[in-house]
């Protein structure tokens, strides 16, 4: 694999939210000389003495969604939070392999994963808004990053528009968070994890928690949010998977010759491909089994 | 059942029959009663002491409570009161908190949110702070004595007191603390750390505020047992009749449960008396902080 010559060189331009929003996602650059902005080689995650998925190479586009689809326990979240090294909080959890950002090794020893996580965000399966009010949970990442110098009031605005949620919350910012209907509270989760512009934004099942309409609107949003950031996302629902992603990854788990469960990543193709032809059985059951 | 083969179910009658029945539970009746027993019998020993203090001492929760023993103390032992005792004990646990509450809750954030618990030091650390919090406190004293009071060379002083009082009830701040971080939810340190804040970001900004009811409820707690102990005390030179108040950290001292317990080795009807008065002095200062607890915990505490 071919990287930067000098992978410490890569200035991080922040993106920007003023930056023009498109409402599709630009397709053009699929699978071309695009590098990628997260590259993973040979990626396995262990648990203690456990491991988790193994065998995982796949690279992920810039400006592009690329999704984690699979049957349950087969290793998507746990891939996903090796991206960004939320693993490491995990007592016993292990990396090997090579993911890298632009081409820097992000497992490697001098890398400090609270640099990482301010680049490669991150929205969780259950909304986990802080228990403050709507405005200080989208301060705080600006706060604990030093960037909420002057003009905080304009940040939180342009974050809370940018994840579709102004409108509903703008007369009562400073009441709590908790207050706020399950899907308003994921796209505050959203707001916040944009305020501190991060260049890659991992979701894991962003939406199972929420009903069809703010499911909707979440997935609109992340396609206005592909024009300037990378996504990553892992969901359950195939039918999202096709709508958002430009890149899907199927992953399974099996067994091994010793009766042990590995997931392991079993295609990786453009989404269009996963779902109208795929190259291998497994995911073609898989795909044709959920939509009948 | 017969019902369940009529074709249109059963008849409302039956199934009114079926609801309403009185069912007679031994076992629910039984732990019910087991409950209000238990219950009983802790209300009616607090009652008894209630009564026995405030009948014997009624008389004397005026104004003199808040004099000092007067010289000549025997003849005029009707006009001793128990103010040095008092400020001592504020001086003492005034201390005592100064040193136990930060010391308390700076471990359990060190053993809750950065220590790696599969490390046989931390667990042998852990299994210490537990044993510590059942050891006696007179063997608390016996090492403030040796250790504190001779070979540190603070003396028979409040310091002294408070740093012996801080050691007894330093377990039970660590441990109450403890549970209190554990309490906050792994998804907020999760939303926090995917932010970009470091450990200690996370750990003042988030776990710590949402912690505070749990924390200040069991330290609160831990300090009305300090506000309680006489036995370590005793040993540490807690003075039997002084007159005079404290004035620094290195005064001789004495608290309201070391005069409660030496009055009552009096022969004096009016020191009886006053021992009286002062436990219901104590006892009132004991609800208040147990009152302040209540409320912090249900005021501040967070739902998620
Ligand atoms: N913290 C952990 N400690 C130990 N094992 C874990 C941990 N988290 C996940 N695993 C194991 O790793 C495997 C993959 O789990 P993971 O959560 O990544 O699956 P998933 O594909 O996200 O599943 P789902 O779709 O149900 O969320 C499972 O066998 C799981 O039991
Ligand atoms: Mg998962």
């Amino acid at each position: 694999m071919t990287y930067p010559e000098d992978p410490m060189d890569t200035t991080i331009v922040p993106p920007r939210l003023s930056a023009g929003l498109s409402l599709h996602p630009s397709g053009a650059t699929h699978g071309g000389e695009n590098t990628p902005v997260i590259d993973l080689a040979d990626v396995a995650v262990w648990y203690g003495d456990y491991q988790a998925v193994r065998g995982v190479s796949m690279p992920v586009a810039r400006n592009q969604i690329t999704a984690m689809i699979g049957p349950s326990g087969c290793g998507k979240s746990t891939v996903l939070r090796s991206l960004n090294r939320m693993n490491d909080l995990i007592g016993g959890a292990r990396v090997t392999g090579v993911v890298s950002y632009h081409g820097q090794d992000l497992y490697a020893r001098d890398v400090d994963p609270i640099e990482v996580r301010r680049r490669i965000g991150m929205v969780f399966q259950k909304p986990n808004p802080f228990p403050k009010s709507i405005y200080d949970n989208v301060t705080y990442g600006l706060k604990v990053n030093k960037m909420d110098t002057g003009r905080t009031d304009d940040l939180v605005e342009q974050a809370l528009r940018g994840a579709a949620l102004w409108d509903e919350v703008k007369d009562k910012l400073k009441t709590s968070a908790l207050a706020l209907s399950g899907g308003q509270q994921q796209r505050l989760c959203i707001a916040r994890t944009i305020a501190v512009r991060p260049e890659v934004i991992l979701m894991d099942e962003p939406c199972s928690a929420l009903d069809p309409i703010a499911t909707g609107k979440i997935e609109d949003l992340m396609h206005e949010l592909a024009a300037s950031y990378t996504i990553v996302i892992v969901t359950h629902n195939m039918q999202q998977a096709a709508r958002v992603s430009h890149r899907t990854a199927f992953f399974t788990a099996e067994l091994d010759d010793a009766g042990v469960r590995h997931g392991r990543l079993v295609e990786f193709n453009d989404t269009g491909r996963i779902f109208t032809n795929p190259a291998d059985k497994r995911t073609e059951d898989y795909i044709t089994g959920r939509f009948g | 059942m017969t019902t369940t083969t009529n074709p249109r179910g059963p008849s409302s009658a039956d199934v009114r029959a079926e609801l309403t029945r009185r069912r007679f539970r031994p076992a629910e009746t039984a732990f019910k009663l087991a409950l209000q027993a238990c219950l009983a019998i802790g209300l009616a020993f607090l009652v008894a002491l209630l009564a026995f203090a405030v009948t014997k001492g009624w008389h004397r929760l005026d104004a003199r409570l808040w004099e000092n023993m007067p010289t000549g103390r025997v003849s005029r032992a009707g006009e001793a009161g128990v103010q040095s005792a008092i400020w001592g004990t504020v001086w003492v646990i005034s201390l005592t908190a100064a040193i136990c509450l930060p010391t308390g809750v700076l471990a359990a954030i060190y053993l809750e949110e950065y220590a790696d618990n599969t490390r046989w030091y931390n667990r042998l650390l852990e299994l210490n702070i537990q044993n510590l919090a059942g050891v006696p406190s007179i063997v608390f004293g016996i090492l403030g004595l040796g250790l504190i009071a001779r070979v540190i060379g603070l003396g028979f002083t409040v310091a002294t007191a408070a740093v012996v009082l801080s050691l007894l009830v330093l377990p039970t701040v660590i441990i109450a603390s403890r549970e209190a971080i554990r309490a906050v939810p792994q998804s907020i340190r999760h939303a926090s750390y995917a932010l970009g804040a470091t450990r200690w970001q996370t750990v003042s900004r988030q776990v710590l505020p949402a912690a505070v009811p749990g924390i200040a409820t069991g330290s609160i707690l831990a300090l009305s047992r300090a506000i309680g102990e006489a036995a370590p005390l005793i040993l540490l030179g807690a003075v039997t009749f002084i007159r005079f108040n404290p004035d620094s950290l290195l005064s001789a001292y004495t608290t309201l449960p070391i005069q409660i317990y030496n009055l009552i080795k009096e022969p004096q009807a009016e020191f009886q008396e006053l021992a009286a008065a002062a436990i219901v002095l104590m006892l009132v200062v004991l609800l208040a902080m147990n009152s302040i607890a209540i409320f912090v915990r249900n005021r501040f505490t967070k739902r998620w």
